[in-house]
């Protein structure tokens, strides 16, 4: 028994390595690129171990949703190539066979299938914690019942028409007002039987001076 | 004749013509008339090309020379002879009755497309009520997998003015389909512009208030904000710095010309008619005056915010790519983050390409230079619709600037809506080719509803590019011709010395030396150089205009394709047709002078007016 842990514990080690080699990752593997500054700008944290730990776990829950496994662990995935950019590596291993590598299809529809949890678990976006190879899923465009220019547009429309309207019928009202009081002093002058000389009533005439005799009609006419 | 006059004087006070309210509705629509979309998107971008501060010098020559002059002369005949334009050059001489038809039909077609241009503001301005604004990302395609490719190759805010408003044809020949969201739009822009006009002079004076001023206060705002932008110092560095050589380029004095006439709306029969509501006795020289400032004035102070905003772009333009370059630099070389910065770039990239030149080319970073960035210069509905609404994009609170920019947009071109709403339907009432039983206000109904329909040509596919052509062949030539034979008959056929006598009733002095050498010599003559300058260079230019075609191999830049044969044809008889009836007037009097020699004493040319009634004038002298 002790032997057997003892061989495990040795042979890891020397298990990891080929699996960090080109083929196997170009095959297996994707490329992680973390960009935490430009995310958080001040309130950036530092990348280090312990990070790089969650990263790994969130990574095998991902793997867990996604198979409905759950015997995936940390030590199922597998970190290479860590640079400073902070870009790495990183394989999955079958749990039960450490051995056999799961295929990149599964993982890339596992990391998709949980991608907004690894992001928040981050405090990163879809470009700022970038599976390279994994396209982001985009978001679905907003789509409204009415478009909000349709409203915008109707309201306007429906102000300028009461305008037009009140305002003809404005204009209509004032129009038939003043024809009606046209109307109405035509028929006072007919009804007072007037027969205007040069532009004055005799109506008005004889109100002035009855008994005078229109001496001002001599200073009008000509003849 | 100055004593005849004041007896016809007596008489317009009993006759009914509109009046304007107060002086400052009238001022008003003038400036507001003058003041229009060109002042914003032409002027700054007149400036950029031509050397800054240098511009501003053959622009002031012109003003003083030409413009000045033209406005002066256009409110005193107005004023004096009041009416409209046909009503005016008929007064003048019966002969000259084609040069008020020729306004007309100018203002007109002019009309036409100004209105499109409101429209397509009035479909911004709804569609900035939304967050995020539409024209900031790209719409995924069908599969949703990717964006739509068009707007991935070009950008979105080109895609959206290309794609989502005009729905543009790959050319001309091919129409295309009426966009009903256009025509919408197009129907509201008539519907304000008819509320506005529904009872004359009444309503615009009322509307001017809102539409002449409201353009100042917004672009006080964006003066205010643009400046505290990044980058906006730049801008306005790269606009002002002065380059003195340009002074020797004889296009750059045509441009200026150019600019002047065009930007003061002189030649279309608006100024003309606005002046003829004035009281006999009003200072129509300080108004010009006024007018033409305030109009040069708006156009620099319009030409600050702009630059500063296309500044700040710029700046923006060029720290996108300053920061895509680092991007691919850090991810090729998993070189520490914030490593590399826009200061110490190109230090790190010199190193980097003596280590590593291949791998560097392979990258295919992009060549960041400001001046470059700067020197995209735009003018026209590319300023204000691709350009502009971009940079708002990247202002916070973009809704609000937005929202802020298309209302004033709206009010500067309203406003010189009216004026050439106005040089069509006053010379059609004065002339009394209007039934009376017929309200004024149907009549104007009338003609907002066919204007309407006319312009519906503007809302299908190839839309934009009949509008660009409407704009080329009907706003220049004609108006530089009519303008010559305004002042030619001015000064030709009614008289300076009749002129002057005028303007010493109206204003109470004389003209002075400065007025009469302009009006006599050296604005016919600018005019003149000016008109077959112009020509001289269209001709030589091959008529040709630049497409959105999607398949172009080059794409997203222009295919610049020749006009076709027949629409070619119809550029021709937009230039043409309008300026025909001048002499096609002058003809018809002159053969009906001829066949009947006995109905027309050679007299001297007498005001001969549609309210002129012999009969009345002796009643009243008892």
């Amino acid at each position: 028994m002790w032997v057997w842990i003892v061989c495990l514990l040795t042979a890891a080690p020397a298990l990891a390595e080929p699996l960090c080699s080109k083929e196997v990752c170009d095959n297996y593997g994707y490329k992680v690129r973390i960009s935490i500054k430009t995310a958080l700008g001040d309130k950036a944290y530092e990348w280090n171990e312990s990070e790089m730990f969650l990263f790994r776990a969130t990574v095998a829950f991902a793997m867990r949703r996604y198979t409905s496994d759950e015997t995936y662990n940390v030590s199922d995935i597998v970190v290479c190539n860590k640079t400073a950019r902070v870009s790495f590596w990183f394989l999955v291993t079958s749990p039960a066979n450490t051995a056999q590598l799961v295929p990149r299809g599964q993982v890339e529809a596992a990391v998709r299938l949980s991608r907004n949890r690894i992001n928040s678990a981050f405090l990163l976006t879809d470009q700022t914690l970038q599976f390279v190879g994994i396209l982001p899923t985009l978001a679905p465009p907003i789509s409204y019942d009415t478009p909000p220019w349709l409203i915008v547009f109707g309201v306007v429309m429906g102000v300028v028409c009461a305008g037009i309207i009140t305002l003809l019928l404005s204009t209509l009202l004032k129009r038939t007002r003043s024809k009606k009081n046209l109307l109405e002093t035509e028929e006072e002058e007919d009804r007072r039987g007037s027969i205007t000389a040069n532009g004055r009533l005799c109506e008005s005439l004889r109100e002035k001076d009855p008994g005078r005799g229109h001496p001002d009609d001599v200073h009008l006419s000509k003849l | 004749m100055a004593q005849r006059r004041i007896q016809e004087d007596e008489r317009y006070e009993t006759e009914d013509r509109p009046k304007w309210d107060n002086k400052v509705q009238y001022l008003l629509t003038c400036v507001g008339f003058a003041v229009g979309l060109g002042n914003v998107w032409r002027f700054p971008y007149l400036c950029q090309i031509y050397g800054g501060g240098a511009f501003l010098i053959p622009y002031l020559i012109a003003l003083v020379f030409e413009g000045l002059p033209l406005l002066y002369l256009e409110l005193a005949i107005g004023q004096s002879l009041r009416q409209g334009s046909i009503g005016v050059w008929n007064s003048i001489s019966p002969y000259l009755g084609g040069v008020g038809v020729a306004s007309m039909a100018v203002s007109f077609l002019v009309g036409l497309f100004y209105n499109t241009i409101l429209a397509w503001v009035l479909w911004y301005f709804f569609n900035s009520f939304q967050d995020p604004l539409p024209w900031s990302q790209c719409p995924l395609n069908e599969n949703l997998t990717d964006y739509v490719e068009e707007c991935v190759r070009g950008t979105a805010a080109n895609y959206y003015w290309y794609r989502v408003t005009l729905n543009i044809t790959p050319d001309i020949s091919s129409s295309g389909s009426l966009q009903w969201w256009l025509v919408l739009s197009l129907a509201l822009a008539w519907s304000i512009v008819y509320i506005c006009f529904i009872r004359g002079i009444e309503t615009v004076g009322k509307a001017v208030y809102v539409t002449a001023t409201f353009p100042y206060l917004v672009l006080t705002i964006f003066l205010v904000r643009a400046l505290t932008l990044p980058g906006a110092i730049d801008g306005l560095e790269y606009l002002f710095t002065p380059d003195w050589g340009v002074l020797l380029n004889p296009q750059v004095w045509l441009d200026a010309a150019t600019q002047i006439f065009f930007s003061l709306s002189l030649a279309f029969g608006g100024l003309i008619a606005f002046a003829s509501y004035n009281p006999r006795k009003n200072n129509c020289e300080r108004d010009a005056l006024l007018v033409g400032c305030i109009n040069s004035a708006t156009s620099l102070y319009a030409s600050i915010p702009i630059f500063a905003i296309l500044g700040f772009k710029a700046t923006t333009n060029f720290n996108n790519c300053i920061t895509s370059n680092v991007l691919k630099l850090t991810n090729e070389f998993d070189i520490a983050e914030k490593n590399i910065t826009a200061d110490n770039y190109d230090m790190w990239l010199k190193t980097l390409n003596t280590s590593h030149p291949d791998r560097i080319n392979s990258l295919e970073l992009r060549e960041c230079n400001l001046k470059r960035f700067m020197d995209q210069s735009v003018s026209g509905t590319g300023l204000a619709f691709i350009v502009f609404t971009e940079a708002v994009i990247e202002m916070p609170a973009s809704q609000v600037w937005a929202v802020l920019f298309f209302i004033m947009l709206f009010s500067l071109g309203l406003s010189s809506m009216f004026g050439n709403l106005e040089g069509v339907l006053t010379p059609l009432f004065d002339l009394h080719m209007v039934p009376s039983w017929v309200p004024k206000e149907l009549f104007t109904g009338i003609i907002c509803m066919v204007s309407f329909l006319v312009a519906l040509i503007f809302t299908m596919g190839s839309g934009n590019y009949w509008l660009e052509i409407f704009n080329s062949y009907v706003g220049s030539v004609p108006l530089l011709i009519i303008a010559f034979f305004e002042i030619t008959s001015v000064v030709v056929f009614y008289g300076m010395k009749r002129f002057s006598e005028d303007i010493e009733f109206m204003t109470g002095h004389r003209p002075g030396l400065f007025w009469h050498l302009c009006w006599m010599g050296v604005s016919p003559l600018m005019l003149l150089v000016v008109l077959v300058a112009y020509v001289v260079v269209q001709v030589q230019v091959q008529p040709q205009y630049p497409t959105w075609n999607p398949s172009y191999t080059l794409f997203p830049e222009a295919e610049v394709k020749p006009y076709p044969d027949w629409v070619f044809a119809i550029c021709v008889m937009l230039s043409a047709v309008p300026v025909v009836p001048i002499p096609l007037v002058a003809l018809y009097h002159l053969i009906r002078r001829l066949t009947h020699p006995e109905q027309h004493t050679r007299d001297e040319p007498h005001v001969s007016n549609p309210y002129d009634n012999k009969a009345f004038i002796t009643h009243t002298i008892m």
